[in-house]
């Protein structure tokens, strides 16, 4: 089975391996780019802990594989705050709701309503919530994420 | 590394894409968006020597009007469907149907033809172009052809499509005149696959008769499955006159092939399914009788 070259920026740097096609986006971030805030949780699609944006569309990368991706722009948890180190509005949303407890869904969460604010900024509460639908928090502290995504919202998040 | 190891083929054009298929056989199997295929793979429920991505041919992506209805690229993706004001304008119970599919990370991905091919009797975009009638156009060395809905599920996870056919384009007629489109499902995270559910389009002439009606049902048979024996007994007949319950349980009387899991019984998704049918043709006709 041959090995096949991948291209991409991710967080804006260029990265490349030779990788096996069956080597999933995730996989490509955490092992070949030590990216390890894009968590693994189900492996097939379910859970959404590993969601990134992929040229700017929120995507679980369980269900892409590294060889798709070739030349296409990542963006993953890492990226996502100020290059001072800071965090993002919807992060700080986070931190300051307590939308989050065990912390393990917490990277794809913040991916996913990142994109969602992008593109419905002025969200219902009924809007949020099938907005969160993909993300599982197995700790159930859904009410906290909820409050977050609201107030990052209310804070013209990026 | 969970997939089992395959060789991977990204072709620029439909006809290198049919080749490929062609030349590699039963061990090759297409990849669009990957949201049904790659978690069977990472599941091992299937595995393939060899994946042909078609994620950039060209000409594979699109809605364009044509022959009073609406081609969409087989590669369009579930989240193009959405934003479109010519789907929206055009099939109102594809726009409907739409949200319906996955979380919106999957409709970024997941695409029209790829639905339509993996056949999941569970999905939606099955039930939409079994209820419209759509075309699907599908691209082998031999040519295209165009296989009617109706005749293109043909068991789980089965279509009509050969092992060397792609499926490039569907045609979805656009109904006009006195319409109404309306999909119901009941599921247990929105999102999920449906439990059960229907999507219905109904015409009506001047007179209030039923001029056409289409009902596809969703998660209530092995494959994608349309009502006809309730189509058939509401067509033709008053609209006041139709009992929405009544069509509901015609709708359910024949199905043999309910799924039965730890998400619901098959009596109960066969309740569900008559309910949901029920509300969405009266939802339908509402709209209907209103325009």
């Amino acid at each position: 089975m041959a090995d096949v070259d991948v291209r991409m920026t991710v967080n804006g740097l260029p990265r490349e391996a030779r990788v096996e096609p069956r080597l999933t986006l995730a996989d490509f971030l955490r092992d070949r780019c030590h990216l390890t805030g894009t968590h693994l949780g189900c492996e097939h699609g379910v859970c959404g802990a590993c969601t990134v944006l992929l040229d700017g569309a929120a995507v679980r990368a369980c269900l892409v594989f590294a060889v798709q991706a070739d030349g296409a722009e990542v963006t993953t948890i890492e990226g996502l705050g100020p290059a001072d180190g800071g965090l993002s509005a919807v992060q700080r949303a986070f931190r300051d709701c307590h939308g989050l407890q065990c912390g393990f869904c917490t990277p794809g969460f913040v991916v996913s309503v990142t994109a969602f604010l992008r593109d419905n900024p002025d969200p219902t509460d009924e809007e949020i919530r099938h907005g969160l639908a993909g993300n599982l928090c197995r700790c159930t502290g859904y009410q906290g994420i909820l409050a977050a995504a609201r107030q990052a919202a209310g804070s013209g998040a990026e | 590394m969970k997939p089992a190891p395959f060789d991977y083929h990204r072709p620029e054009t439909a006809t290198e894409a049919v080749g490929l298929l062609a030349e590699l056989g039963d061990e090759a199997k297409v990849l669009a968006g990957g949201q049904s295929l790659i978690p069977m793979l990472a599941l091992r429920l299937t595995a393939f020597g060899h994946l042909v991505d078609v994620g950039r041919v060209d000409g594979l992506r699109g809605i364009e009007r044509r022959n009073g209805g609406l081609w969409i690229g087989a590669g369009t993706t579930a989240a193009t469907v959405e934003r479109s004001a010519d789907v929206a304008a055009a099939l109102p119970l594809l726009a409907r149907a739409t949200p319906f599919v996955g979380h919106f990370q999957i409709r970024n991905r997941g695409t029209v033809g790829g639905s339509l091919a993996h056949a999941d009797p569970a999905a939606e975009y099955p039930a939409v172009a079994l209820a419209l009638d759509a075309d699907l156009e599908a691209l082998s060395p031999r040519g295209t052809r165009c296989i009617p809905a109706g005749a293109f599920f043909t068991g789980l996870w089965g279509t009509a499509l050969e092992p060397d056919e792609l499926l490039t384009g569907v045609t979805f007629p656009a109904w006009s005149g006195r319409c109404g489109f309306a999909v119901e499902e009941v599921a247990r995270r929105h999102g999920d696959f449906a439990i059960a559910g229907a999507a219905v389009a109904v015409e009506l002439g001047g007179d209030d008769a039923v001029r056409r009606c289409g009902i596809g049902l969703i998660g209530l048979g092995s494959t994608p499955v349309r009502a006809g024996r309730a189509e058939a007994a509401a067509t033709g007949a008053t609209v006041g006159d139709v009992d929405a319950d009544e069509v509901g349980r015609l709708a359910v009387a024949d199905l043999d092939a309910v799924p039965s899991d730890l998400h619901g019984s098959a009596a109960y998704r066969t309740r569900v399914g008559a309910v949901t049918v029920a509300r969405a043709w009266s939802a339908a006709v509402e709209e209907a009788r209103g325009g």
